[in-house]
């Protein structure tokens, strides 16, 4: 058979023909990219599945339980797996599962999940509990709805079924779907309820990764204005069921919470606007754009003095990292295309050459947007494999690449260094601070003198 | 002893799915790759955990499968994922194990494998189908249940040889190192399996291999009917899932199954049954280790003393570790696995029959569970994986972390056990932690106890 990898690279081109249509060059390629589709079988795609997605979106909401409706693999692996803080609960940070056996899967699982529900009740007495659904309980058929229904009656909390089966699609985009389902049927209000509103705002698609909300919060508190919940960093059940009251809703994470944000202004008119804080241009601008909505001189003003600030502060911070890293080569490959723009951006203000972008879950839409910001040559890449980061890393000669996990064990292979950009990192990448951090990171993983021992070789002879 | 039947939920997860375990012991095989039978996530989630423990890539291919194919049925995509992991690693073997999906699908992979090799013709690969669903097992049997099927796919009738077979359990990559210096300082030929030594702890230098380079040779594997002996390091595997107890039973090779060796009593027993084979004397080297690891024990015996562990992973690693703790004098106050194996309270017996006190066994058990056995018995020692962290976390108790996985610190892939040399490294790490709570806490806690609140 024939081994496209080994074949010199001319032009951006698949280690799979089939896939040819999912790789291309920014400025060449005139018909858009192949994307939005299931991963090709055996193709080795990073992606996860749908009930990662949504477990990743619902898991920070700190006082709730999590129970995971399957057998022991779902909720082995996503247990505490985000780095998402707490101020409060951290109930969120234990990984519940029915531990369906063969008996259940024959006999099915409705029982032992109700069973499961009534235990965790009765041990901690939640607020709420998220019941997600599984490949296997998909499979065979478990009313994950009539029951989590059934012990909403029973123990008068919320319990609220996500309906993730696995199979469904290997797009965590999917499970995106699955837990704003679920988050919209946790703060609909019942019938009766009524949420005062404010002049606070929502912060949705915001993790608290590292504090992330937390030092977002301090900008806005100086500001003068207050955050009425985040969706779902460091939030709690009665937090978000407060979320109708807000006067306007951000959306940082769109592949999680366009669709929310969109929910939210058709039941409640809560306007709704796009901001990143990943990077200080992006930080800035964003609190530029929330200031214009209260339309208030005192918060225009007050917005001003804080950019001028902090831009002052970091600025000679950021000039020096820029002197050591100008013209070196970037990689970008990571989930959601608003990350992988925003790190487009940042990694341009240090001087920075980005020659490789790519995203897991990114739309048309997306990579256009992509495509025009890099220069003519890039390579768009959309759910790529090891085999093409192998080649695109040596080929396109690469010094550092951000993505998560999976790709920085191989970038270190390569001798290429590597900034984490995902959902277990430990550090605040967000606002002026985070944008000092990103840098630094950058700096210290492209210039370490570790590079020089690894790509080298016994001086003697061998 | 007790065990806890009547609770439903699993409250933090103590094991893994049983398809990850087939996944290491195929990354033991030279030259092979492996294909995950169901849905994209299973695949991903398994790269994950392997990475973070191993800091390697480990690749992972899955077939897959969506809503469509879970109902029409997966073989269109199961074949389309063999064609693509062919064209991109050339692997010479494919593992393929099937997840929850598969086989809740029903999914007959023997058929489609048989069907696949009558279209594609010769493609050179062996590809070697392992059932492994969650729901009936955990990565310990997934682990077994590979090891065992890919010796019964090139075991050969033979003619006799003097290799002996070596089969180790899930243990770490430095672990199986050392049993190879071990057999090689024994003058022992031999063929270890699965052998993951350098497949999952790469050296760096060299041009970047997408399967890497080592690993059991299957031309090894297909000899070892005609070894005079197999010693595995299995005494908690069941016979059902045994490779040893296969080999035994299909080609008559006496099977010797050891605990891991750690500990001298274990090391011993490994070296003495070398020797009984070999007739050769225990080389000095080994003579020096066994001293050194027999003076620590003397050294720090009256720290390990004040030891009380919540010992906790893998069957054959837990064993392993109680029977280190308990010839120290370390007591295993708590003994956990979310495996559940028909032989681990029986092997344990006559380990823990004469200790002061009567160890808790917790078997297909939670972290929740472990805790509160662990807090009921004031346990002030965890051994075990990154699962293990709220020990710390919560209640200050220290964490030596072991076996898989191992997440939230670096070099899991070193993590060593086994050896004279091995076990008295990892028993000084024991101590170790024990004399580090000891020294950051025992001034405050006697003045506490003298009831001393300023000077006298």
């Amino acid at each position: 058979m024939e081994d496209l990898c080994t074949q010199p690279l001319t032009g951006p081109a698949a280690c799979i023909s089939e896939r040819a249509g999912s790789v291309m060059t920014a400025g060449k390629s005139k018909s858009g990219i192949h994307c939005s589709d299931d991963s090709l079988a055996g193709a080795v795609s990073q992606r996860a599945c749908v009930f990662c997605g949504a477990r990743v979106v619902l898991n920070p909401v700190t006082d709730a339980v999590h129970l995971v409706h399957g057998p022991i693999g779902c909720a082995t692996y996503t247990w505490d797996i985000r780095g998402s803080l707490s101020s409060g609960p951290e109930m969120y940070r234990n990984s519940f599962s029915t531990d369906m056996k063969e008996r259940d899967v024959v006999f099915g699982g409705e029982k032992k999940l109700a069973a499961c529900i009534d235990e965790i009740v009765e041990k901690y007495h939640p607020p709420a509990i998220f019941v997600y659904a599984t490949c296997v309980t998909g499979m065979i058929g478990d009313d994950i709805i009539a029951v989590s229904k059934a012990a909403r009656s029973r123990h008068g909390i919320d319990v609220i079924p996500v309906e993730s089966s696995g199979f469904i699609s290997g797009n965590k985009v999917v499970g995106y779907r699955a837990a704003a389902l679920a988050l919209m049927q946790l703060i609909t209000p019942k019938d009766g309820e009524t949420v005062a509103p404010t002049r606070d705002l929502n912060f949705l698609g915001e993790y608290n990764l590292g504090g992330e909300t937390w030092l977002i919060k301090r900008y806005l508190k100086e500001m003068g204005i207050g955050i009425n919940v985040a969706f779902t960093g460091d939030s709690t059940v009665a937090a978000l069921k407060r979320a109708p009251g807000a006067c306007l809703n951000l959306v940082q994470c769109t592949g999680s919470m366009h669709w929310v944000a969109l929910q939210l202004e058709k039941t409640f008119g809560t306007p709704f606007m796009d901001i990143n804080f990943f990077g200080a241009e992006n930080t800035a601008e964003s609190l530029r754009k929330i200031a214009r909505f209260y339309n208030d001189p005192t918060i225009t003003a007050r917005t001003e003095a804080l950019i001028e600030r902090e831009m002052t502060r970091i600025r000679p911070v950021i000039k020096r990292y820029r002197e050591k890293l100008a013209g070196k080569r970037a990689a970008i490959y990571v989930g959601g295309a608003y990350k992988a723009i925003a790190i487009i951006r940042q990694l341009r203000e240090l001087g920075m050459e980005i020659v490789l972008t790519g995203t897991q879950t990114g739309n048309k839409e997306e990579y256009a947007e992509i495509s025009s910001l890099l220069d003519e040559n890039a390579i768009v890449v959309d759910d790529t494999n090891p085999a093409e980061i192998e080649r695109f890393l040596l080929e396109m000669k690469v010094d550092v690449m951000a993505g998560g996990v999976k790709e920085r064990v191989l970038a270190y292979k390569l001798g290429v260094g590597f900034v984490d950009h995902n959902h277990d990192r430990k550090e605040c990448l967000a606002g002026f601070d985070g944008a000092v951090r990103f840098a630094k990171e950058v700096y210290l993983t492209t210039c370490t003198p570790v590079w020089k021992y690894t790509t080298g070789t016994f001086p003697g002879r061998t | 002893m007790s065990h806890n039947t009547a609770k439903q939920v699993n409250e933090n997860q103590c094991q893994q799915c049983m398809p990850l375990g087939g996944v290491i012991a195929f990354k033991g095989i030279e030259n092979a790759m492996v294909l995950v039978h169901g849905s994209q996530g299973c695949s991903t989630y398994m790269r994950l955990v392997n990475v973070e423990h191993y800091n390697e890539p480990v690749d992972i291919a899955s077939s897959s499968l969506n809503e469509k194919q879970t109902i029409y049925g997966g073989e269109a995509n199961l074949k389309k994922a063999i064609d693509n992991v062919l064209r991109v690693y050339q692997p010479g073997v494919l593992g393929v194990v099937t997840t929850c999906l598969a086989e809740t699908m029903g999914e007959d992979l023997d058929r489609i494998v048989a069907d696949y090799r009558k279209e594609r013709g010769e493609t050179g690969i062996d590809i070697i189908p392992v059932p492994t669903p969650s729901y009936s097992g955990s990565q310990t049997e997934g682990f077994w249940a590979a090891t065992r099927a890919i010796i019964a796919r090139y075991a050969r009738a033979t003619e006799k040889h003097d290799r002996i077979n070596v089969i180790v359990p899930h243990i770490s990559p430095a672990d199986i190192r050392e049993i190879r210096r071990l057999l090689d300082l024994m003058g022992c030929a031999y063929t270890l399996i699965p052998d993951y030594s350098l497949t999952l702890d790469r050296p760096a230098g060299g041009k970047y291999q997408k399967i890497p380079l080592g690993g059991t040779r299957t031309e090894d594997i297909a000899r070892m009917p005609g070894a005079p002996l197999t010693i595995q390091f299995g005494e908690t595997c069941p016979d059902e899932l045994s490779p040893g107890r296969w080999l035994e039973q299909q080609f008559n090779v006496p099977l010797v199954n050891l605990p891991l060796p750690t500990g001298v009593e274990a090391t011993d027993r490994f070296l003495l049954a070398l020797q009984e084979f070999t007739g050769r004397p225990l080389p000095e080297a080994l003579a020096l280790e066994r001293g050194w690891l027999l003076d620590g024990m003397a050294d720090a015996h009256k720290y390990n003393a004040e030891g009380r562990a919540a010992i906790y992973g893998e069957p054959e690693l837990v064993y392993a570790v109680v029977r280190l703790c308990a010839e120290n004098g370390i007591a295993p106050a708590v003994i956990a696995s979310g495996t559940r194996t028909s032989r681990l309270a029986a092997c344990l017996e006559p380990v823990i029959a004469n200790l002061d006190e009567r160890p808790e066994l917790l078997e297909e058990t939670d972290f929740a569970t472990i805790e509160a056995a662990s807090l009921r018995a004031a346990v002030n020692l965890a051994i075990g994986h990154s699962g293990g962290k709220f020990f710390t976390e919560r209640h200050g108790i220290p964490v030596v972390r072991m076996g898989f996985p191992i997440h939230d610190r670096i070099g899991g892939q070193r993590i060593l056990i086994v050896g004279y040399a091995g076990s008295l490294s990892f028993l000084d790490r024991l101590t170790n932690s024990l004399l580090e709570a000891k020294y950051a806490t025992y001034r405050e806690r006697i003045r506490h106890q003298m009831g001393i609140t300023g000077g006298i």
